[in-house]
């Protein structure tokens, strides 16, 4: 996390230096190759791909940028000659491919025609090259700074204040259902709960090994603390990911919410929304829950791969067009706010201060293990149980186990 | 026909189906017996922009050996259809043991993500397949005895639903039951309970997904009825009511009984749909109030981590069931062909 810190502090001397590495470099005139990138879908991302392809003009280019992009990645690869050329995936993804061994180490092409890319942004893996980081996301507290004035409340900095505020909120009739979230079943519910799990202190494994450890006290905690809160939720919350948590913020309803720093830009624009609530549209840091001390959020990072069953002739023209969108050149009015941008020329701008919070207060980056994923759709599945109240939390966590072993059993990661 | 002219002319059909639905099951049945070999885990350390973390990781090396030696995985038989996560034979044994009343075992059997699963397509099938027969109909019936030149109009309205993509169709009704969508605020103010929601309450979640089932399947069982209505023979009719037979006595003994292999056929169409129950669950992001089979597949193929053996052995399961359920209406139909040879 230093080396952010050391990257913003640094950025106006890079700045001048990188402008200058961007005139003369960068062959961004690539005539042959093939260039196929599939990834998610937010602005940041659509940037990057967008100058990628830009850049690899004359090449034969394509992407394919969707929100289920998890689901197709791995299967677009495996083939030889793989349909696409790359993957942009953020830590938790890219294990799905080391683990099905369709990417490949990027050392040698680094050594070539990498040289002006910083060493925070190259991601490895047992001391190899596997992924080029290009922004940095984590998710933290967004609130609605009018609201918490006319309520005569100050900015929460742990759920427990969160749950204060909302009671509060509601009993001055400023809102029914002060608090948002993305609890969606599924992919969203498991991830609130690996934050706040994470936020109780708790170890999702025994160490060195894939046994689950969290049917205990943290797991218990990090659920009830998910529940109270679901009390100031809209009671459709399990309905509510990401997308539509934000449409409920744009809307006015919810004055308090744990959302992705990338999707904040959003909220703070013009668009979709009225002057009273983008204007008092304000980030804070992550939050904590008792009294770990550790902040119940995780840090991502975005980057992207390039597939293993490819022609080096693809793989360099690939990869150069991402090292050009990945650089100080994607920088621009425009895309500065997007995200927190890991490339030299980065200035931060109001909205990203919630995610720079994050990475400042020493949150836990997501884990990158094997065996995570599975525990995340264990997870995904079964928490819904106990917030709609037909099963206790002991006997959820107890679901989640099982239903995670059963996985990793057929996975090869248990005996 | 002569059998050689026969076999010419059924011998393309019989090929595509070999090869695009017989061959894919071999699949399925063989990947399901078969699981993921053992993966060797090294320990190692990854670093990024957040700096460096102790983790685990694949031993692509080692794991690839294994994989060349025997491509196809490691082969455990039935084990992962006894698995927790499909028909878990322990845990059902366990809760049979253990329960003091039938209550609490049919508890802990519906806690199971494979029977919590299969309920909720069972009572989805029961439901709609009836539904929709009875329903479709009524529409034909009523259609037919629209006035012709309305008819034409009548019939396109009808058959919007099934025109409509389900995807949308099932979209639109889905904001339509929004706490403070149209529908869903008419019924807060007939329940005059403000709080109400139909995506927070399991049991009107699963009444919304059949309404939307049978909704969206009216249209077929009503367009074949309809078809059939046309073929009645219009003397038998006039004879009836020549006897004095009232409207509903014609359609009782007249109609029906002409349209009864109809009725199998849609019978048979709509259990198997309905048992592959997907669309309507995704649409209206219910995963957390029910589950099908299918979904049950879909999230497996959907993780992170894809378990293809687990889905594999979920898709062998719901064959095995669609074949259960079909297996009378079959056996009819075969009896049926049996008598008119």
């Amino acid at each position: 996390m230093n080396l952010i810190k050391t990257a913003l502090l640094g950025t106006a001397i890079a700045a001048a230096g990188s402008t200058a590495a961007t005139a003369d470099g960068h062959a961004c005139a690539i005539d042959t190759g093939r260039i196929s990138i599939i990834g998610n879908e937010f602005p940041a991302i659509q940037s990057v791909a967008a100058l990628a392809l830009e850049c690899a003009g004359s090449a034969e280019t394509a992407s394919n940028l969707t929100a289920d992009h998890q689901t197709l990645n791995v299967a677009g690869m495996t083939g030889n000659p793989a349909e696409y050329t790359s993957a942009i995936v953020a830590n938790s993804s890219i294990v799905a491919l080391i683990n099905e061994d369709v990417i490949q180490p990027l050392d040698a092409l680094v050594a070539e025609y990498g040289a002006d890319i910083p060493s925070r942004q190259l991601i490895t893996v047992n001391g190899q090259i596997m992924a080029v980081a290009f922004m940095a996301n984590s998710q933290h507290l967004v609130y609605r700074k009018d609201v918490l004035e006319q309520a005569g409340l100050d900015v929460p900095t742990s759920y427990e204040e969160v749950l204060a505020a909302a009671e509060k909120i509601r009993a001055d009739g400023i809102m029914q259902y002060p608090v948002g979230g993305a609890y969606a079943a599924g992919w969203n519910l498991a991830q609130e709960f690996t934050n706040m799990f994470i936020g109780t202190g708790g170890q999702f494994f025994e160490p060195g090994t894939a046994n689950v450890t969290i049917n205990n006290a943290q797991g218990v905690e990090a659920l009830e603390m998910m529940k109270a809160l679901t009390e100031y939720m809209n009671p459709d919350y399990l309905t509510h990911d990401s997308n539509a948590t934000s449409a409920e913020w744009e809307a006015g309803n919810v004055a308090l919410m744990n959302m992705w720093g990338s999707r904040t830009g959003v909220l703070m624009d013009e668009e979709g929304s009225t002057p009273e609530v983008y204007e008092n549209t304000t980030v804070a840091g992550p939050l904590t829950v008792g009294d770990s001390g550790v902040p119940a959020t995780t840090l991502w990072w975005d980057g992207w791969t390039l597939a293993k069953n490819i022609s080096d002739e693809d793989a360099v023209t690939t990869f150069k067009a991402l090292t050009h969108a990945t650089s100080p050149a994607l920088l621009n009015d425009g895309t500065m706010s997007q995200a927190v941008w890991l490339m030299d020329g980065f200035e931060s701008q109001p909205v990203n201060e919630g995610v720079l919070a994050s990475v400042a207060a020493g949150s836990t980056p997501y884990p990158m293990v094997p065996f995570q994923g599975l525990l995340h759709s264990a997870l995904g599945d079964n928490i819904a149980d106990f917030l709609q109240g037909t099963e206790s939390a002991e006997q959820t966590l107890a679901d989640v186990e099982a239903a995670y072993t059963a996985a990793a059993t057929e996975q090869g990661f248990l005996q | 026909m002569k059998h050689k002219a026969f076999f010419w002319f059924v011998l393309p059909s019989v090929v595509l189906m070999l090869l695009f639905i017989a061959l894919p099951i071999v699949s399925v049945v063989t990947q399901s017996l078969y699981t993921q070999h053992e993966q060797v885990i090294i320990s190692v350390e990854n670093c990024g922009p957040f700096g460096c973390t102790q983790a685990q990781s694949v031993d692509q090396d080692a794991t690839q050996a294994l994989r060349n030696a025997e491509p196809l995985g490691k082969y455990v038989g039935l084990d992962v259809y006894k698995d927790r996560n499909h028909l878990a034979a322990a845990e059902v044994a366990d809760a049979w043991e253990d329960s003091s009343s039938f209550r609490e075992f049919w508890n802990t059997l519906m806690n199971l993500p494979f029977y919590g699963a299969l309920a909720f397509t069972i009572t989805y099938t029961a439901i709609v397949t009836p539904m929709t027969i009875i329903l479709g109909f009524a529409v034909a019936i009523a259609i037919n005895s629209v006035a012709r030149s309305l008819r034409g109009p009548t019939i396109f309205f009808s058959l919007l639903p099934m025109i409509v993509t389900p995807l949308v169709g099932a979209l639109i009704l889905f904001w339509m039951v929004d706490a403070r969508g149209i529908l869903g605020t008419a019924l807060q103010w007939l329940a005059n309970d403000p709080s109400l929601s139909v995506k927070a309450s399991t049991p009107l979640m699963w009444i919304m997904l059949m309404v939307y089932g049978t909704w969206s399947s009216i249209p077929f069982a009503f367009i074949v009825y309809y078809a059939g209505l046309q073929t009645v023979n219009q003397d038998t009719l006039e004879a009836a009511m020549i006897d004095g037979a009232s409207r509903w006595e014609r359609i009782r003994y007249v109609v029906i009984p002409h349209l009864a292999p109809l009725t199998t056929f849609i019978a048979l169409i709509q259990l198997m749909d309905n048992f592959r129950v997907f669309e309507p669950i995704i649409s209206f992001q219910a995963q957390a109030h029910a589950r099908s089979l299918s979904i049950a597949i879909f999230t497996d193929l959907g993780g992170e981590t894809r378990l293809l053996s687990s889905a594999a052995a979920t898709s062998v399961l719901t064959i095995v069931f669609v074949a259960i359920l079909l297996s009378p209406v079959l056996v009819r139909t075969w009896r049926d062909f049996g008598t008119k040879n």
